[in-house]
């Protein structure tokens, strides 16, 4: 098992104190993590083998720092606070991987100021919007226990129990609280403009995408591809919207030799 | 004691097996299999029909409020109703409450400090101004407004309303959700410096704190009648009002009970046992997840609500309940005359409530049913009631004009 170290960062005008973690060694790589809030996965412990990877937890899910997330008013905010994170991780240019929230909010970044961001790979990621295929809204699924459904290729399999299983209520808080500080940034729809300016995204570009992805179709994949130059997809069989946590080892092979070509 | 007459507006003839073959009476009922326009115009009028009537029966004051996209209660403009009230009741004693229109639904908010100055104009200065956070499925679900940036939305909302009443000057408003360059507005309320402000909620402690450091009334809106809010008020509400200074004054405290008067206790079973289990069953058929989309509440009132979830429980378990068990639990006040004053007698004292509201219309009660119990309500129950409060204390939170004399130390 790797070692994954807690770092603070005291960033926007010190009124955030976020939590980082960072584990590895080798050249430096950004997970961004989506609605659900940040875990230490598989999939991670892998990357770190090879890179240092820092894994930032959103504004106000840092344990304890619930209000944080009142410091950020909308998407530019944010764009500009991650800069920031950036800034004190001592980041200039760097790889980032963002799963689907975390993959929009890469891909903002990417888009905004193309020198920061040298590779972009992105999980299945929110941020496009078609009328013929909606994204259903994941932070009203009703009764909330059906939500496993969207997110994965096996509802009643091993990693449904294990992730889904017997959540206790603190974990029910954290990733409702979660859900809330993300979707500040994208309720009730998750289009804010991204369309306008993703032909700015300058990085080299992977869409990686579960195949049967029930949250946020696999039509979406064509969608970014067609906007970013060069961009290139890889659909994963047997996975729906957390490939990652599904095929730990395929989809971290694939970002390895992304981030190593 | 203070005594007000509510109303939701319900769609009062949804099939009898509603909650099964649909998801949901909120956000998602669809209106053409559900409802008819001509039908629902009916319900409109039946409304009104039925405020008046409580008005002219001698109800302190008549209350509608907002909802969107449901057939719970579909007055998605309290203020159109409270508009035909306030005309309606020329000359009456009755205070026009809006509890009212959703102060974050509304942009920009000085729409409703514009259109609750018209209904001050039009009463005569009756009007008592709700300033409703709104709800969840209400606003998140149906008006897309971030449930994160509801509260701070509607308390940048509640200090424009009031400086667009109180303010002698042209000013320019920079908050954060609005902006305006020059605010003066047209009309101005009568009641001066504005009138009485009504907060209503459902019992969170960051909305009793909001409303005892401003100086509101703080409305109970609870469906699970006064025995389950009991611990809430005496140990939270009245704790909260003192450590902030505050006096001990019931008016500070309104709440909303289902009521039903009928001859007899046997009689009230019968007239009104379908309608309280409508009420319940049909009316409150709804997602426990839609009442609090992530964000709706603050971190802490989210986690205790996981971490305590007794509002939960009790919504869960509704369909489970029946007429009799509404009735022992609190939730509804039906019976005698005598049983009613009693059950409303010790409501107001366990609660230490002066503006009490009652639900008449509940459910799929028809129109002539609302009307007796109306009528009953206001004959044998409502003056025995009155004078509770009345040697003591003076509701500050009335309009100045339809208030009663306080008699200190007149004896009983």
């Amino acid at each position: 098992m790797t070692t994954v170290t807690d770092r603070r960062v005291a960033v926007w005008q010190k009124k955030i104190n976020v939590n980082v973690k960072v584990a590895g060694s080798g050249p430096p790589v950004v997970f961004l993590h989506g609605a659900g809030g940040l875990e230490w996965t598989e999939f991670l412990d892998t990357l770190a083998t090879r890179h240092t990877v820092y894994a930032p937890e959103h504004p106000g899910t840092t344990a304890g720092d619930p209000d944080a997330i009142a410091n950020l008013d909308n998407l530019w905010d944010l764009v500009l606070y991650y800069y920031e994170v950036l800034d004190a991780l001592g980041l200039r240019s760097v790889p980032i991987i963002g799963h689907s929230f975390g993959g929009m909010v890469a891909a903002e970044l990417a888009a905004s100021n193309p020198e920061r961001v040298s590779k972009l790979a992105m999980i299945c990621p929110i941020g496009l919007w078609r009328d013929d295929t909606p994204i259903p809204n994941w932070m009203i699924v009703t009764p909330a226990s059906d939500i496993v459904k969207l997110l994965l290729y096996e509802p009643d399999g091993p990693i449904a129990k294990q992730m889904f299983g017997e959540r206790n209520t603190e974990t029910v808080i954290k990733t409702v609280w979660s859900m809330a500080c993300t979707g500040k940034f994208v309720w009730p729809i998750p289009d804010k403009g991204l369309k306008k300016r993703i032909h700015r995204i300058q990085a080299p570009t992977l869409l990686l995408w579960g195949k049967q992805d029930k949250l946020v179709s696999p039509v979406y994949a064509q969608e970014f591809a067609s906007r970013i130059s060069g961009a290139k997809i890889e659909f994963i069989d047997k996975a729906g919207h957390l490939p990652f946590v599904e095929h730990p080892a395929r989809v971290a092979g694939l970002v390895e030799d992304f981030l190593l070509a | 004691m203070y005594i007000s007459t509510f109303h939701l507006m319900p769609h009062r003839e949804l099939p009898d097996d509603f909650e099964k073959r649909y998801q949901s009476v909120w956000v998602t009922p669809p209106f053409h299999e559900l409802a008819d326009a001509k039908r629902v115009g009916q319900y409109y009028n039946w409304t009104l029909d039925e405020l008046i009537a409580a008005a002219k029966a001698g109800s302190d004051g008549v209350c509608t409020n907002e909802h969107h996209q449901n057939a719970y209660g579909f007055m998605p403009s309290p203020n159109m109703m409270g508009s035909v009230l306030a005309r309606a009741t020329q000359g009456l004693n009755c205070a026009i409450v809006q509890m009212g229109a959703t102060l974050p639904a509304t942009q920009p908010p000085i729409r409703i400090a514009e259109e609750y100055a018209m209904l001050d104009s039009i009463s005569g200065g009756r009007l008592v101004a709700g300033m409703p956070l709104g709800t969840s499925q209400d606003l998140n679900l149906c008006y897309g407004i971030s449930p994160i940036e509801q509260r701070e939305r509607y308390r940048e909302a509640h200090d424009l309303i009031i400086k667009a009443w109180t303010s002698r000057e042209i000013f320019a408003w920079n908050g954060k959700y609005t902006q305006l360059p020059m605010v003066n507005l047209w009309p101005r309320p009568i009641q001066q410096p504005h009138p009485p402000i009504w907060v209503p909620g459902a019992g969170s402690t960051s909305t009793f704190a909001y409303a005892a450091e401003r100086d509101h009334c703080y409305c109970f809106l609870s469906y699970f009648g006064f025995k389950s809010a009991s611990y809430s008020v005496r140990e939270k509400y009245w704790k909260v009002v003192e450590e902030k200074g505050r006096d001990q004054n019931p008016y500070r405290l309104g709440f909303l009970q289902l009521v039903g008067v009928s001859e007899t206790d046997a009689q009230a079973e019968k007239d009104y046992a379908k309608h309280v289990e409508y009420f319940y069953h049909k009316m409150l058929h709804l997602p426990a997840e839609w009442l609090g989309v992530p964000g709706y509440q603050d971190y802490q009132s989210m986690a205790n609500s996981f971490r305590n979830p007794m509002i939960a429980n009790a919504f869960m378990s509704l369909k489970e309940k029946r007429y009799k068990d509404f009735l022992n639990d609190g939730y509804v006040a039906c019976g005698s005359p005598a049983t009613v004053r009693d059950q409303l007698k010790d409501l107001s004292e366990s609660l230490r409530v002066g503006n009490l509201m009652v639900l008449l219309q509940i459910g799929s009660m028809p129109h002539e049913l609302a009307l007796k119990n109306i009528e009953l309500f206001f004959r044998e129950v409502a003056p025995a009631l009155r004078p509770i409060w009345d040697e003591e204390w003076e509701n500050h939170w009335w309009p100045a004009g339809l208030r009663r004399k306080v008699h200190r130390g007149a004896t009983a």
